[in-house]
């Protein structure tokens, strides 16, 4: 009970702290934007296939999260407040409240992304809605559980800014795989059984990521 | 208040192959006070941060035993207050707001009234509500010690504990090292004379380092000097 609710005071730090310094929200959603601009003028008034319009909201929700998600422990390393951090608590609370943060800021991001991809792109019709739910629901669990292991290895380095999606790619391969094949079924309207692989794997992925994180972050954390 | 041991047992540490410090041997308990002094480079902050848990030894092991129970390294924070220069606080937030979440973070209940205690006697209570990046140095600095005695730890480490302060937030550290020596571990790093007769025991680090050289030196001569048995017989 007490690692819950150091947890959530970790989370509630880095909330409050976005909230004034916007140190990850105003890169995602100008990132968000200008992604969706761009896609808008390169599509003009062709017919795109389903497989292609699937594919593009994941590039964009892929490279949203690696703009924004690897500020949580960046932006303590820049100011300096990592070593505070490790006078505070044990690594595994720090990682957690982590995660939760970054899980709340790419499930925000996504609805965002979402919203704007339905409104804007009209070729883009989820026939079976309840796969695409699950998809983007797993898809951004998974996503938020892969970047925030990879913010906290990447914090350390000089060359953060390249290092994290170069790093963050081979990683989240067979997650953004799995993911755009769910969503090629939700636009063709499968039913949901069809999708049961798909959302296997995705379960699996962050299982194995939270499990790993885990273990290595107390190694990733100190020296 | 906790009794605590603290043990370091022949701890070296490097940084790519480069020795800082090796073989540092001491022990203390409640009551005992410790300055760590050494030239620039020599490895203060470095053996503090060891002592605090941030950083790990190359060899060696630190131990820490509270109440005769050994602790595990992700436990030493509960018992060890630290103040240094490289410690940030959160510029965003006011000092209230700081220690509220240091608190909350640390899983302990947010007493008020303590925190009301500190921040009067560091001089900050005025300005608690006030964003710490609209303070001095010597302002966030004094902050750092309300930061360390929070919790109220058993273990004080200051690594540089006069740093950007005025005189007066030097004679309140003073009062804050001599009202808790009696039942605390204070452990500081730092080359100032002053700050040196405020503890009992004092390492040098250079010193150190040179003693290990000779010892070392003469132990290759005494060896080089002794005839080998093939030439005896």
């Amino acid at each position: 009970m007490l690692y819950i609710q150091q947890t959530a005071a970790v989370f509630i730090k880095d909330f409050k702290s976005e909230l004034r310094t916007r140190y990850a929200i105003n890169a995602l959603v100008m990132f968000v934007i200008t992604t969706l601009s761009i896609i808008l003028f390169s599509i003009g008034g062709e017919r795109v296939s389903p497989d292609v319009l699937a594919g593009m909201l994941w590039v964009v929700i892929f490279f949203s999260a690696m703009s924004g998600l690897s500020r949580s422990f960046v932006s303590e390393e820049e100011r300096g407040t990592t070593m505070t951090l490790q006078l505070l608590a044990q690594p595994a609370i720090i990682y957690f409240g982590k995660l939760v943060f970054n899980l709340v800021l790419i499930f925000s991001i996504n609805t965002l992304v979402v919203t704007l991809y339905l409104l804007l792109i009209p070729l883009f019709t989820v026939q079976t809605t309840s796969i695409f739910l699950l998809t983007l629901f797993l898809g951004s669990f998974g996503l938020a559980c892969a970047s925030t292991i990879i913010a906290a290895i990447i914090a350390k380095a000089n060359s953060k800014g390249t290092l994290y999606p170069v790093l963050s790619f081979p990683i989240l391969l067979p997650l953004l795989m799995t993911v755009m094949n769910a969503t090629k079924l939700s636009l063709d309207g499968a039913p949901l059984s069809e999708a049961a692989g798909e959302f296997r794997v995705l379960v699996s992925y962050s299982v194995v990521l939270i499990a790993v994180s885990w273990v290595l972050f107390d190694y990733v954390w100190k020296d | 208040m906790n009794s605590v041991h603290l043990q370091l047992e022949n701890v070296r540490k490097e940084f790519s192959r480069r020795i800082i410090f090796d073989k540092i041997n001491f022990e203390l308990t409640n009551g005992n006070s410790i300055a760590i002094t050494g030239i620039n480079g020599s490895g203060k902050s470095t053996l503090v941060k060891i002592i605090a848990g941030i950083l790990s030894p190359t060899r060696g092991i630190v131990t820490l035993t509270v109440n005769g129970k050994e602790m595990k390294l992700e436990q030493y924070h509960n018992y060890i207050g630290f103040v240094a220069p490289y410690i940030q606080m959160y510029d965003e937030f006011s000092a209230y707001e700081n220690l509220k979440f240091f608190a909350r973070i640390r899983g302990m209940h947010f007493d008020a009234g303590y925190a009301d205690q500190l921040l009067d006697r560091i001089v900050l209570y005025s300005r608690r509500n006030d964003a710490v990046r609209t303070y001095s140095s010597g302002m966030k600095q004094r902050l750092k010690y309300a930061f360390a005695l929070l919790h109220k730890p058993e273990i004080l480490i200051f690594d540089e504990p006069r740093a950007n302060l005025d005189r007066h937030g030097i004679a309140t550290v003073y009062s804050i090292m001599e009202e808790n020596k009696p039942e605390s571990v204070i452990i500081l790093a730092t080359n100032d004379e002053e700050d040196l007769s405020h503890v009992e025991t004092i390492i040098n680090l250079d010193e150190l380092k040179e003693q290990q050289k000779s010892e070392k030196q003469m132990r290759s001569s005494a060896r080089s000097k002794q005839p080998s048995t093939e030439v005896a017989k």
